[in-house]
């Protein structure tokens, strides 16, 4: 067990949304702490991609409250740009831009958002850059680059921004299974670091690997948490224990 | 076949007038549809209220009438209305009014061609609106919509043709003159064809090696 | 209210003139359009050709098309071809030769390029099945390649109509030529006649040619989704 912070960086309180008159999510709430991994599992459908991009402003919500360092979110006057430079995320598809190099992604934000020293953010971005062992590419543009190279170059430009809170959305999903796993130790790497992070994934290992505790959802309401060894194998509620089979053959 | 050279060589000053006064007029009619287009895909794209009616029902009125139409009714009709305009303004009109709507389509349809998850991871990385459009939106939307733009220019270098009808002193004007004047109508039918050909092809080229690079940027083949 | 200029739209029999001419117009128009589709797909399909020097003369048919403007090849015939063969064509039969041969040229490349447009995985599941040749371009390809085919062919009918306009220029009697002559025979009496009279002929370009133009926005939408 590692030694947390009990600081509360985010608190999310019974949180609505709804999509064309359908109800998303329906009363969600949770604390998230300084240093902890979070990974949010469910079926597809479940809320679990929107409920993340509640988080970082992308989705409106209707009703509820989002904290975050002892700040809500969901007033009107949120300053959701400087709000985005501290929760980063990383999407499923990668998304960088194609007309940039892989150098030129990582420094935008931390040059234009953060008004940062050129010199100061190229040191940092060849720096992480380094660590996902991708330096060499880091004037090459997005498509000379294979998805999972792609992938942890999104996760170098998020790091870049220096981000308290990092999101991932099923950021393996569309990758060719062998490359999967340079992503996902890029992430376990940044658990190791004390970055704290909500992941969702459909990765069952690796959920329970990286995980300080486990958020099932279903149908837009949070079912169970708890902490990986409890969730996998003893899940409280039958519809995790239904989720869980699928996975078993 | 016998070809009267010297009739060519002679009747080249009368030509060469001719193309600089349809260049001048095709560059004014670009310079100000691409002004045109690039408002009226703004308006259309941040859906600014009552304008985007008003620039959707310009750009149906605009494509679905000739031009010759629309300077006919500039040069003959207006002065009845008290506004006498001069046969280089028409024109200029005419074809800025008819390419406004072509050049709003393609810079729309590049815009449109950035997909919400590029906006998306933009905003992610905490870029403001104005960051967004100049960073993310505009570079891929203009290569995008260069190719028709391109095409467009041509378009509306091809439309001058017609603008002898209102008395401009074009080629075909020339043409026509000198076949009624000398009936060398080959000579005449000839430099006709050749001095088009001379204007568009290098443009056509010039579009289709854009296009080329500009693809190669984009998805790299 | 008298004189107001639109009433010379509605003096005499000058209404009915208009719609001679735009008869004229639009008999044009069909004629050109039937003619340019038919030779335009037997052009697209031969695009498909390996035989080289016929690929040649088909790239430069459509770029001779292309890049010389109508009015141009409308002059070129009527002034031009008249003389050299000595035949006597009237405006009207050059209007429709120039026409059906640019709309061919279009068209070919539009058929061309609805066809390159399939699957190839279309190709290979038809062969997989068992298809000879000819019944995987009757039932599988050309099916297909049509309903890719129309938004084009649409755009292109709506721009031979609007090009049809120049015809005026080669001195055949349409609707914007009676509308000239309208105007001259009422100067005195409608002096602003011009502008009613060019706005009218406006309009009806403008009646003619918006439906095709959303039918074929429609179709685009509906072959995109």
């Amino acid at each position: 067990m590692k030694n947390k912070n009990d600081i509360t960086l985010l608190k999310i309180s019974d949180l609505h949304k709804e999509f064309d008159h359908k109800e998303i999510l329906k009363g969600v709430s949770f604390e998230l702490h300084r240093g902890e991994v979070l990974v949010i599992l469910g079926p597809s459908g479940c809320g679990k991609s929107t409920l993340l991009r509640c988080i970082n402003g992308l989705e409106k919500i209707q009703a509820g409250d989002i904290i975050f360092n002892d700040a809500s979110l969901t007033q009107d006057n949120t300053n959701w740009p400087d709000i985005r430079g501290k929760i980063g995320m990383v999407f499923q598809n990668y998304d960088l831009f194609p007309h940039m190099t892989v150098i030129d992604n990582i420094l935008l934000g931390p040059l234009k958002v953060q008004k940062r020293e050129k010199n100061e953010a190229l040191e940092q971005a060849e720096d992480l850059l380094a660590r996902v062992g991708l330096l060499d590419r880091k004037d090459a543009f997005p498509r000379q680059l294979s998805g999972g190279q792609k992938q942890r170059i999104a996760i170098v430009r998020a790091l870049c921004m220096n981000p308290e809170i990092i999101l991932f959305d099923e950021v393996t999903a569309s990758l060719d299974p062998e490359v999967v796993r340079e992503v996902l130790d890029v992430i376990l790497g940044l658990a190791k670091q004390g970055m704290t992070m909500v992941i969702v994934t459909h990765e069952m290992g690796f959920a329970r690997s990286v995980a300080d505790r486990i958020i099932f959802m279903d149908e837009g309401n949070i079912c169970e948490i708890a902490e990986p060894d409890v969730f996998f194998t003893n899940p409280q509620t039958e519809r995790a224990q239904h989720f869980l089979n699928i996975f078993q053959y | 076949m016998n070809i009267d050279w010297d009739f060519i060589i002679r009747s080249l000053p009368l030509y060469a007038d001719a193309v600089w006064i349809t260049l001048h007029l095709a560059f004014w009619g670009i310079l100000i549809s691409l002004a045109i287009g690039l408002v009226c895909s703004a308006i259309l794209y941040f859906k600014v209220r009552g304008l985007s009616k008003v620039v959707k029902v310009y750009v149906e009125i605009s494509r679905n009438t000739p031009l010759l139409i629309q300077i006919f009714f500039l040069y003959f009709g207006f002065p009845k209305l008290g506004i006498t305009l001069s046969a280089s303004t028409c024109a200029i009109i005419g074809l800025s009014f008819l390419g406004g709507s072509y050049m709003c389509e393609a810079f729309r349809s590049g815009i449109e061609s950035v997909s919400k998850s590029q906006i998306e991871s933009g905003l992610s990385i905490g870029l403001s609106n104005t960051q967004l459009a100049r960073y993310v939106v505009i570079p891929q939307a203009f290569s995008v919509s260069l190719p028709s733009l391109g095409a467009n220019c041509i378009f509306l270098l091809k439309e001058t043709s017609i603008l002898g009808a209102i008395s401009i002193l074009d080629v075909m004007n020339v043409t026509k003159d000198l076949i009624g004047m000398y009936y060398k109508t080959f000579e005449s039918l000839l430099m006709l064809v050749v001095v088009y050909v001379i204007m568009l092809l290098p443009l056509s080229i010039l579009l289709t090696w854009l296009e080329k690079r500009v693809r190669y940027a984009e998805f790299g083949n | 209210m008298q004189n107001l200029g639109i009433n010379a739209i509605f003096q005499g029999r000058n209404f009915q003139r208009l719609f001679e001419g735009l008869l004229i117009t639009m008999e044009i128009s069909f004629v050109s359009i039937v003619i340019a589709t038919l030779l335009g797909i037997l052009i697209g399909l031969s695009r498909t050709t390996k035989n080289k020097p016929l690929l040649l003369i088909n790239r430069l048919y459509l770029e001779f098309f292309r890049i010389i403007p109508t009015l141009v090849w409308l002059f070129v015939f009527y002034f031009g071809v008249t003389t050299a063969l000595n035949v006597d064509l009237s405006g009207l039969s050059v209007a429709i030769i120039v026409f059906s041969l640019w709309g061919a040229a279009e068209m070919g490349d539009i058929v061309r390029g609805a066809l390159q447009s399939l699957p190839q995985h279309q190709t290979e599941s038809g062969m997989a099945l068992g298809l000879n040749h000819w019944q995987l371009y009757l039932y599988v390809l050309i099916p297909q390649a049509v309903r890719r085919t129309l938004p084009g062919t649409i755009n292109l009918a709506t721009r031979m109509i609007k090009t049809t306009s120049l015809v005026v220029l080669i001195g055949v009697i349409d609707v914007v030529k009676i509308g000239q002559q309208i105007i001259e025979t009422s100067r005195f009496e409608f002096p602003t006649a011009s502008f009613w009279v060019y706005g009218f002929i406006f309009v009806l370009y403008f009646i003619i040619c918006y439906p095709l133009s959303i039918l074929s926005d429609k179709l685009e939408m509906k072959w995109n989704n």
